[in-house]
């Protein structure tokens, strides 16, 4: 079983690089771009679980102890077999 | 004062800390492993460096605050032990729990290495008994991630308990945007706990700590601990 972990950042949070990546889709000639978020996206591989609904509570358990700061970010967890 | 310094993979401010304490405190520090469950029982003062620990993977500081030694570090912070956290060190107690908030990139991206004016805002604590409210100091900072972000509840809590240590600030004392490096909520550069025991902070006062560097304004911070601590 695979989950997959995306990790972003939680609204009202001033996303600096999203900005910039933002700057730079105006420049090359997008300027229907009118916001970009940048987050990250984390595969955890867990191949002795057979359970979904337990892997789904472990990854979750992972992210707020580790793979995301609750402070600023959000995450979803997906898993898939 | 008896005084213990971190060392994570990938930190580089472990020996400049360990120097600026030894000034002031005349005696050797010990340089205390990442790995290590346990701190010697005499520690007075904990001080947690900067760098890049763990080449900041993930988020600066996060793999750090859940090392095995970060554990025993809570344990003292809990007791009352003393713990300084300059940058690096700052990201990773904030990672850990034991200060609020976190430290975000940049405002404009960059990494950003230059002194800076800070504006002293409390002098009660053991790090800051020998400054004035309102000095203005002159330390470095070196940082990509120093941007302090919290909540509008936390900012709250943190500016009515006075637990806001140090103000980004131009050479005046004047508080402004323009004097912002990194673009901190509030211009904090530094901050404490409810007790006043754990200070984190991005400057680094050991970087000008002797004059023989350009700078002592930070050596009075040192001075302080070893004065209230000894």
């Amino acid at each position: 079983m695979k989950a997959k972990v995306h990790i972003t950042l939680k609204n009202g949070v001033l996303d600096p690089q999203g900005k910039a990546v933002e700057h730079a889709l105006h420049g090359l000639g997008f300027p229907e771009v009118a916001g970009v978020r940048q987050g990250k996206y984390i595969e955890v591989d867990l191949p002795k679980q057979k359970d979904k609904a337990q892997a789904k509570a472990d990854v979750e358990k992972m992210c707020k102890s580790l793979l995301a700061n609750t402070v600023i970010e959000n995450f979803s967890v997906e898993v898939v077999d | 004062m008896r005084a213990g310094v971190i060392v994570f993979p990938g930190s580089n401010c472990d020996r400049d800390i360990a120097v600026a304490l030894e000034q002031s405190t005349g005696k050797p520090t010990t340089m205390i492993w990442h790995q290590d469950t346990d701190l010697p029982s005499d520690l007075d003062l904990i001080a947690v460096p900067g760098g890049f620990s763990y080449g900041d993977y993930l988020r600066c500081g996060a793999m750090a605050a859940h090392s095995p030694i970060m554990r025993e570090v809570k344990r003292r912070a809990d007791q009352g032990t003393r713990v300084l956290a300059v940058c690096n060190g700052f990201q990773v107690i904030t990672e850990a729990g034991l200060l609020p908030g976190v430290l975000m990139r940049n405002k404009d991206l960059r990494f950003i290495c230059r002194d800076v004016h800070l504006k002293v805002e409390d002098s009660q604590s053991a790090f800051t008994a020998k400054y004035k409210v309102g000095d203005v100091i002159r330390v470095p900072i070196a940082h990509a991630e120093g941007n302090y972000f919290a909540d509008a509840e936390i900012l709250k809590e943190l500016e009515s308990e006075g637990r806001v240590a140090f103000r980004y600030c131009n050479d005046e004392g004047e508080v402004t945007d323009a004097a912002n490096p990194n673009g901190s909520r509030n211009n904090i550069a530094g901050i404490f706990n409810k007790s006043r025991t754990v200070l984190g902070m991005m400057p680094h006062p050991e970087r000008l700590a002797d004059k023989k560097l350009g700078g002592n304004d930070g050596r009075a911070m040192f001075d302080a601990l070893v004065e209230t601590l000894a």
